[in-house]
């Protein structure tokens, strides 16, 4: 955990990590975003000659599971290399020091590296009653955030809770959590949302912004090679849904046919991730290949967005308690403007005068 | 607000709101309607007219060989809507979900048949108010918003399933939202006679009997 300058070539020789090894890492990488095979030994190249990168991991209001995902996918794995590539200077979980020495760590690495350093952030930011409920050190996750974020070159935030708010910010959001985006506005921010986020990804995206700088992203700071597509699109169920084969419930005929999950609340078709591709532990499967529909964990507020099992064409709000309520209080209405309309009715009769000839200036 | 913000926002308080006007609005004017009774008939009752009522609903719901181009397009659009609505399996659940009941649904291929063809035959009852003179003089243009929000929800469900135009969870928001404005229409609108067309019917064809006219 303590600075280090030296270039990366030198570092992997001392960790005993083979040249073939780290091209394995690098193809990878590559593959998974996407990129030519010419880019993948570009990416090599590069890494090998770049400095350690400066990396302060900020945990605010999370529950470790970002960094569980990137480090405990399977051992050993290719992902937990980057570990190598970078010089990570501050992180809660991870680091050897604790209490002073760790603030001093960080506040070192802010100095040596100033303007050059990657912030990496998990976790929301709680900004209600001035940012009283998550802290560190005595310092606010607010303070804390925009303090490191000032000379920080980027920001990755990590996981659904950084990027969006997440599981913190569900309704009623006691805290007042936010997004990191939701308070830095003059830097560039890449947001890998998930919960967690899937391991690749996040080592993706690092890879990436090491040798060939921010990848491109998203209109929600998402970079487009990990979650350009939904997981309906590339889901392999999909064909059952196209045919309208659903499973109705988790150990029926369906379920056991591997039919589409959309009836069980699958919420594949809005969530844009890149679990059906590249899935998980070790690409052995994802949810939707162990039974169970996509939760969106991906997406914005998927902890409001209606029950996990209720599927996404059903509303979110009660519309049938609604349409009772309105029932009622149109029939109520209905009935106060009968009683209106006929009282008018029967004043007018009341009033009405017959108009004789005589009236109209004749003669009978 | 992104997309996945519009879409929570159109299934949560959107669908809320435009079912309570929609529920509301048609309770209301259905009581009012039904209130109102019948003028006092100044000459003799030839007869109950429940007869003529029934056989008003009938008559006026078979096609007429006169103008039978313009009512073989309105019979599909309105089937294709009915089946549209009722039938697609994704509409099954929100319908489960408000009123409790659940008759399944039928496959993708056949309800993306019916939605081509309501979408072609809306078009032609369109081009056909458009250049019958008879029908263009008679037209509003509260006529053309009726169709169009009609229309609407049609188009954007197609899109939305063929992953058309915008992302598909912003063209699925935009769906949603065009139900809604059609929701909202149906009270306030000619389109009323989603509820009250066999009412109208009846109450003409009645009207008719008791004053010794056949329908």
């Amino acid at each position: 955990m303590t600075k280090n300058n030296n270039l990366l070539a030198g570092e992997l020789e001392r960790l005993g990590i083979s040249r073939r090894t780290f091209l394995k890492f690098c193809t990878s990488i590559g593959s998974v975003m996407a990129l030519s095979p010419a880019q993948a030994a570009v990416m090599a190249e590069k890494l090998v000659t770049v400095k350690r990168q400066s990396v302060i991991w900020l945990s605010f209001q999370e529950c470790t599971g970002c960094t569980e995902s990137i480090t405990r996918s399977h051992k050993p794995s290719l992902e937990s290399l980057i570990f190598d590539f970078v010089s990570l200077d501050y992180h809660h979980t991870l680091q050897a020091a604790s209490g002073h020495a760790a603030e001093q760590a960080r506040e070192q690495a802010m100095h040596d590296n100033k303007g050059k350093y990657i912030l990496i952030v998990d976790g929301s930011i709680p900004i209600k009653d001035d940012g009283v409920y998550s802290t560190i050190a005595g310092m606010t996750n607010l303070d804390m955030l925009q303090q490191v974020a000032k000379d920080a070159a980027a920001i990755v935030a990590v996981g659904s809770c950084a990027t969006f708010g997440g599981l913190p910010k569900a309704a009623p959001n006691p805290t007042g959590a936010v997004s990191v985006a939701d308070i830095i506005h003059d830097k560039p921010i890449i947001n890998i949302p998930g919960c967690p986020p899937i391991p690749v990804v996040m080592t993706g995206v690092l890879a990436h912004v090491l040798t060939f700088g921010i990848p491109e992203l998203d209109g929600m700071g998402r970079p487009k090679a990990f979650y350009g597509d939904s997981i309906h699109d590339r889901c392999y169920r999909r064909p059952y849904y196209d045919r309208g084969q659903f499973a109705k419930s988790f150990d029926d005929e369906g379920a056991r046919k591997g039919w589409c999950l959309y009836e069980l609340g699958c919420k594949g078709p809005v969530t844009h991730n890149a679990c059906a591709t590249i899935k998980w532990n070790n690409g052995t499967s994802f949810p939707i290949e162990s039974g169970h529909g996509c939760i969106g964990c991906s997406e914005p507020d998927f902890w409001d967005a209606g029950g996990f099992y209720k599927a996404l064409s059903t509303g979110t709000s009660n519309p049938g308690q609604w349409a009772s309520a309105a029932l009622a209080a149109g029939a109520a209405a209905g009935l106060a403007s009968a009683y209106l309309n006929k009282s008018s009715k029967a004043d007018a009769e009341k009033e009405h005068q017959p108009v004789t000839i005589e009236d109209m200036g004749g003669k009978s | 607000m992104n997309e996945i913000e519009l879409l929570n926002w159109a299934r949560g308080p959107g669908l809320a709101y435009a079912t309570a006007i929609m529920f509301f609005g048609l309770t209301l004017r259905v009581i009012e309607i039904l209130s109102l009774g019948r003028p006092e008939e100044l000459a003799e009752v030839r007869d109950s007219g429940v007869r003529d009522g029934w056989m008003m609903i009938l008559k006026r719901s078979l096609p007429e060989v006169k103008h039978w181009k313009y009512i073989t397009a309105s019979y599909i659009f309105h089937i294709g809507l009915l089946v549209v609505i009722f039938f697609f399996i994704p509409h099954t659940h929100l319908f489960r979900d408000v009123f409790g009941i659940f008759w399944g649904g039928w496959p993708n291929y056949i309800i993306d048949f019916f939605t081509v063809l309501s979408i072609a035959a809306m078009l032609y009852t369109l081009v056909a108010r458009f250049y019958d003179p008879s029908r263009r003089i008679l037209s509003k243009m509260s006529d053309y918003l009726a169709w169009l929000v009609t229309f609407l929800p049609l188009v954007t469900g197609y899109m939305a399933f063929h992953r058309l135009g915008f992302d598909y969870t912003t063209m699925l928001a935009v769906h949603i939202l065009s139900v809604e404005l059609l929701m909202i229409a149906i009270p306030v609108s000619k389109l009323t006679h989603v509820v009250t067309f066999t009412m109208a019917r009846w109450y003409t064809g009645s009207n008719q009997g008791r004053r010794g006219v056949r329908s």
